[in-house]
């Protein structure tokens, strides 16, 4: 973490650096449009100077005037302000537009980061804090292009005032020479106070937020259990918190800003002094005294941009710290260069002596030292208690995540060695919870491939969606809303079985994928998957016994180890813990108290 | 669900002042102690004004006088300036604090109203949907008026005592020249009204498209297995990356207008010290003005500007907080559409004891959708053990629904011990009739912590045994971490079922009178099934259970099944007579389940 303002200057100046590189177009368009601005300002000045020297001291003097002259200076006020203003509006509009480009390039960026990230990596990432990432750190990094043209043009202004300054007078040079450095020297002390305050703000901004989507997420669980007392008081606590770094962090500002604004006018004053004494002794005229005057006035306003600049860059910077956080990290997945033959054809699955823990924890391991295998075509059922370690295999079946230990083949490759794109080409999963994306039902089922209507339809009769879904408003064309909210827990679980069902994959993973379903259904479901003679391989987590029933053999894990391997007769005869899992049901005599 | 969005939707949009004026008084931490900060505001801008009155005074006492500089006079009139510039700088420093302080104390308050207000709303737990929009309502709106209050507020402050100011001093050097600045003003405010209405609409449109971004981002993370389990990653970007730009394209067209409504202040300022030259110097030659007071005059012609200007700019930021304060309004303007009769009204108390459970003539529709209960006519004992089947969209979520008070009915009454709920305290009715969800949502903590919610003076030891109560002491002996094991957001480092255990025992140890089983144990697997619902039984026998399950082995051990059809009760009874049914839509029910769990190849053995 760097410390010092020079630290946070040079790397908010890379930025700055980085972010013209990447919008030259629309930073020159500001940068002209400032540079008009600038010159124009300046000359604002310089034309009242002379409006005063020629036409007003001489006509109060000598009281009269020509028409020509009144005509003439309010032509050059008015053709200076006009130009100005043209400044003004490139100016802007080039700022916003690089603003929000930049914006807009790594926002993608970012989001695009998270899908590349593994699993794991999401585990361990809250939605709020990925949301903050993509949201206000992308704002906070970007803040300062807003008033990067306008800086530019006052240094650029800044520059032609001295020019000015040293053709005119050396004396107001001086008072010049004094004001600069003094802005530089505030806006260091600044930023040391500031750098602190703005990391925490920023975190604590992202707690809040997070805390917020957490509550919001569990609204059913608050409201069910009473809880809204008791969440109002956590988010109070981090909302009050936040409340506190603002405070401190404009409590600072506070300081600066007033002193920021107080310079120049003391500048004025110097010169009108100094300006005295210089037109006493001839080497000064009223109008050039008047032209600095107005012309440090003026300056007032634009030489807090580059304030502001400063003053943003503590905050941009830790905004492009979180930011490079996510561009950098390192959890993605790698992919080989293989490619899997065999389509249309199921697949050979190879567990290896797969080993799997949460966070690296040796000790602690999910799943442990499971080896097995799965002929092509052949239909295996994973069985076991909860917590077991069924939905650890299956992710990494999919290579949601990759083992520590063992390795995973299809069809004889590691799935580690595969290009990527090549597995889900291959496999589908139905996952235990049924994810739906705000999309129709047939965006849902094709994910945007190209099935055909048939194929759609097909896959969902062989979930038994099809009924359903045809009865809906728009058919398959409605629209499910965030996370399918319009469907029933068992509909969304039929979508999102047909969605595995129309890839026809070559192996299909389901994950106790009837769940919500009644068994009404669930016997159809069954039946028809039977029955339609998929070319896959299916592996198959289970509790219920008509379930089991599909598999040739059935995997029995406890503890996240494969404790027996058989038939189901096999396993009911020998393993009792086996036996007791399956038949839990069957006596409703003995349950009944 | 579009009836929820309606629901917030339906508020006329009000307008901007009528908008700001209710904002601010949302929050009466912004009056309090507001007469210092404007002192203060008032104080630092006088520096503003030093600077023309000094150059006035030096040029027409210094300069110009008929007996030459009289540097005394223009030392000592700068040292005054100075000084008054330094206090200035001071007061300026007390107003920011006191500002910072007001708004962000009033700012961190409405956080936290407009949080417990849509806790409050039954939309949340209805529509998952906008949830992203609701989160943006307590954060990014808030952040808006934030700098409104904080920048702009100053800014409004300062700039409105700097025209006061300014046109004061005018005023003491000319009252002619003054209306010729101001007349030349008038206008501005006419073409600032034009571009504020369009800026208006176009800010509007720039928060919802913030929402929807946020929307998109966070599906796409929270589907990030799904779309890494299918390989569409370029899908999830290519809707992501829509309304990324989407929302840039908005923000740069806002800006592009704020950009010209900018520039044309100094047009304004240009014409009016055009004037101030014309008119000044003719007066000038009458007699009536001095050189140092015209010039004076073109410095106050650009302190009159420039608050002009920046009043402009702040209406961009004030359109901002507007169509955030708006945006607060109407969630906070929706009342509750159940609300907690503890607010006001009739409140009873349910008499004490296990509970009993009478729904009359109740109804359910959504204002727009079919009905889903029709006239539902039920009572349900006190410490008897229901279970619910039906089809799904049958009518049983609703009923759940209705039970706990987390919708109310069209029409009819719902009583609990012959009190109606509409009259129950939330605080008593989340006390004494709990639902189990089917979603075991848990929050990003240990899981001790998680089954603590609510219940702050649980000790791990209580907790502990209440796992065991349950028959889960094995399942957490086996965790390595036990009771301080984190569960991840979500609860998602544990698996689904061992999510359900943790908000079984979650509502569990909040002993209530009748707990309500909404596919409470649907991922766990039968011997932990069985074994929950045997400790459920035993332990319970005071209270009453009600259970929703599409596992009829639940049905199979209730005293009571109730199957619901399309919004009606079509059976009733215990589970055996209910099997006899000929024809019936529970003996079909259970044909399916026996055919699916049941003595299918192991038949023998039994």
């Amino acid at each position: 973490m760097p410390t010092t303002d020079r630290h946070i200057i040079r790397r908010g100046l890379g930025i700055l650096k980085m972010s013209i590189r990447l919008q030259p177009k629309a930073f020159s368009a500001g940068l002209a449009g400032s540079a008009l601005y600038a010159g124009m300002t300046v000359a604002e000045a310089f034309v009242l100077g002379r409006v005063t020297d020629e036409v007003i001291v001489p006509a109060i003097r000598r009281g009269s005037i020509t028409t020509a002259a009144l005509v003439a200076a309010v032509a050059a006020i008015m053709a200076v302000a006009l130009l100005k203003a043209i400044g003004i509006i490139g100016r802007r509009a080039g700022a916003f537009l690089m603003q929000y480009r930049l914006q807009a390039d790594f926002r993608r960026r970012v989001t695009e980061q998270y899908q590349k990230l593994s699993m794991e990596w999401h585990r361990g990432h809250s939605t709020g804090s990925l949301l903050s990432n993509a949201n206000s750190d992308v704002e906070a990094m970007f803040w300062l292009i807003a008033p990067l043209p306008l800086s530019c043009g006052v240094l650029f202004m800044v520059l032609i005032t001295f020019v000015l300054l040293i053709a005119t007078d050396p004396i107001l040079t001086v008072i010049g020479v004094l004001l600069i450095p003094t802005i530089a020297t505030l806006s260091h002390f600044y930023n040391r106070r500031a750098e602190a305050l703005a990391m925490r703000a920023q975190e604590m901004r992202a707690q809040v937020s997070g805390v917020a989507h957490e509550s919001f997420d569990g609204a059913l669980v608050v409201k069910t259990l009473g809880l809204e007392e008791e969440e109002t008081e956590r988010f109070a606590e981090r909302s009050e918190e936040l409340r506190d770094e603002l405070i401190g962090l404009g409590s600072v500002r506070a300081i600066f800003d007033p002193i920021l604004e107080a310079l120049p006018n003391i500048a004025v004053i110097g010169i009108l002094v100094a300006g005295t004494f210089r037109i006493d002794s001839g080497d000064l005229t009223t109008g050039e005294l008047v032209q600095f005057a107005y012309l440090f006035t003026q300056l007032a306003f634009p030489i807090r941009a580059v304030g502001w600049i400063l003053g943003d860059m503590p905050r941009a910077v830790i905004g492009w710290d979180r930011v490079k956080r996510i561009l950098s990290a390192t959890d993605e997945l790698s992919y080989g260069e293989a490619s899997l033959n065999g389509s249309g054809k199921p697949a050979q699955v190879d567990v290896r002596k797969v080993s799997y823990s949460y966070e690296d924890d040796e000790d602690d391991n999910v799943i442990h030292d499971v080896d097995f295998d799965v002929r092509p075509g052949r239909t295996i059922a994973l069985v076991g208690p909860t917590g077991s370690g069924k939905s650890t295999i299956t992710d990494l079946l999919v290579r949601l995540a990759d083992p520590h230990d063992g390795m995973i083949n299809i069809d004889d490759a590691d799935l580690r060695g595969l290009r990527r794109g090549v597995l889900p080409a291959n496999i589908a999963i139905v996952f235990q919870e049924s994810f739906l994306f705000d999309d129709t039902v047939r965006g849902n089922i094709t994910l945007g491939a190209e099935d055909g209507e048939a194929e759609v339809r097909e896959a969902a009769q062989l979930a038994q969606a099809d009924a359903f879904v045809s009865k809906l408003p728009q058919g398959y064309d409605t629209i499910v809303g965030e996370r399918g909210t319009t469907l029933s827990g068992g509909q969304r679980q039929r979508v999102a079985l047909a969605r595995a069902l129309v890839r026809r994959p070559r192996l299909l993973i389901m994950d106790d994928a009837t769940s919500s379903v009644d068994p009404t259904v669930e016997q159809a479901i069954l039946r028809g998957l039977q029955a339609a003679a998929l070319p896959s391989t299916v592996v198959i987590v289970a509790y219920r016994r008509a379930t089991i029933a599909l598999a040739d053999e059935v995997l029995f894990l406890n503890r996240g180890t494969i404790e027996a391997r058989g038939t189901h007769e096999e396993l009911a005869r020998s393993n009792a813990a086996y036996f007791r899992l399956v038949s839990a049901y069957d006596g409703p005599q003995e349950v009944s108290v | 669900m579009s009836v929820a969005e309606e629901q917030i939707e339906r508020h006329a949009p009000q307008g901007a002042w009528r908008t700001l004026v209710r904002g601010l008084q949302l929050s009466p931490e912004f009056r309090k102690g507001l007469g210092w900060t404007l002192l203060l505001a008032v104080v630092s801008t006088a520096g503003t004004v030093v600077v023309p009155i000094a150059i006035q005074q030096t040029i027409d006492q210094g300069l110009l006088s008929d007996e030459g500089p009289d540097f005394v006079v223009v030392t000592s009139r700068a040292v005054l300036a100075v000084v008054a510039i330094l206090a200035t700088a001071v007061a300026g420093f007390g107003m920011h604090r006191r500002l910072v302080r007001a708004t962000e104390s009033a700012l961190s308050n409405l956080r936290v109203r407009a949080f417990k207000h849509i806790h409050d709303l039954s939309v949340l737990h209805h529509a998952t949907e906008h949830r992203g929009a609701f989160v943006s309502r307590v954060t990014a709106d808030v952040d808006t008026i934030s700098q409104f209050m904080e920048w702009s507020g100053i800014g409004v402050v300062i700039m409105s005592g700097q025209l006061l100011l300014a046109t004061a001093v005018m005023f003491f050097y000319s009252w002619e020249l003054t209306l010729v600045v101001i007349g030349c003003f008038v206008p501005l405010v006419f073409v600032l009204r034009f571009f504020q209405t369009r800026l208006s609409r176009l800010y509007d449109a720039v928060r919802g498209r913030v929402a929807e971004m946020l929307t998109a981002v966070s599906e796409s993370v929270m589907g990030a297995q799904v779309i890494k389990g299918y390989g569409v990653e370029e899908r999830a970007n290519a809707k992501v990356k829509g309304t990324i730009d989407r929302y840039a394209l908005s923000a740069y067209r806002a800006g592009r207008t704020s950009a010209i409504m900018f520039s044309t202040g100094g047009l304004f300022s240009a014409a009016a010290t055009s004037a101030v030259v014309v008119v000044g110097v003719n007066m000038g030659i009458g007699g009536s003005m001095t050189t140092g007071r015209l010039v004076a005059f073109l410095f106050l012609v650009s302190l009159f500007v420039a608050p002009v200007q920046v009043l402009t700019e702040v209406l961009d930021q004030a359109q901002n907080a507007i169509s955030g304060w708006r945006k607060i309004l109407s969630v906070l303007d929706t009342a509750p559409d159940v609300a907690d009769p503890a607010g006001g009204g009739s409140v009873s108390d349910i008499p004490p004891g296990p509970i009993s459970v009478r729904f009359e003539e109740v109804a359910f529709r959504y204002p727009t959708g079919p009905v889903i209960l029709d006239r539902l006519d039920v009572a349900i004992e006190a410490q008897s053990r229901v279970a619910i089947v039906g089809e799904t969209g049958s009518g049983k979520t609703t009923f759940a629904k209705l039970l706990t008070r987390l919708m109310d009915p069209s029409s009819g009454r719902v009583l609990v011990n012959g009190v109606p709920l509409d009259a129950v305290p939330f605080e008593q009715l989340r006390r004494r009739v709990v639902m189990v969800p089917q979603d075991g949502f848990l929050f990003d903590a240990s899981l001790a912590a998680n089954v603590r919610r609510g219940r702050a003076l649980l000790s791990d030891e209580d907790i502990r045994i209440a796992f065991g109560e349950l028959g889960l002491s094995d399942w957490l002996d086996a965790l390595p971490q036990g009771l301080e094991s984190r569960v991840g957001e979500r609860g998602e480092m544990l698996s689904v079922g061992e999510r359900q255990l943790v908000a079984l025992a979650r509502a569990y140890v909040a002993n209530p009178d009748l707990l309500l089983l909404d596919e409470a144990t649907s991922a766990v697997d039968p011997a932990t099934e069985v074994r929950l619902q045997r400790a459920l039984e035993g332990l319970t026998r005071g209270r009453t259970t009600i259970a929703i399950a599409h596992r009829l082995s639940t049905a199979e051990a209730a005293d009571e099944v109730l199957v619901f059809d399309r919004g009606v009760i079509v059976q009733r009874g215990p589970h055996h007579e209910l099997a006899e049914e000929q024809e019936s839509v529970y003996a079909s029910l259970h044909r399916s389940w026996m055919s699916q769990s049941r003595r299918v190849e192991v038949d023998g053995r039994l």
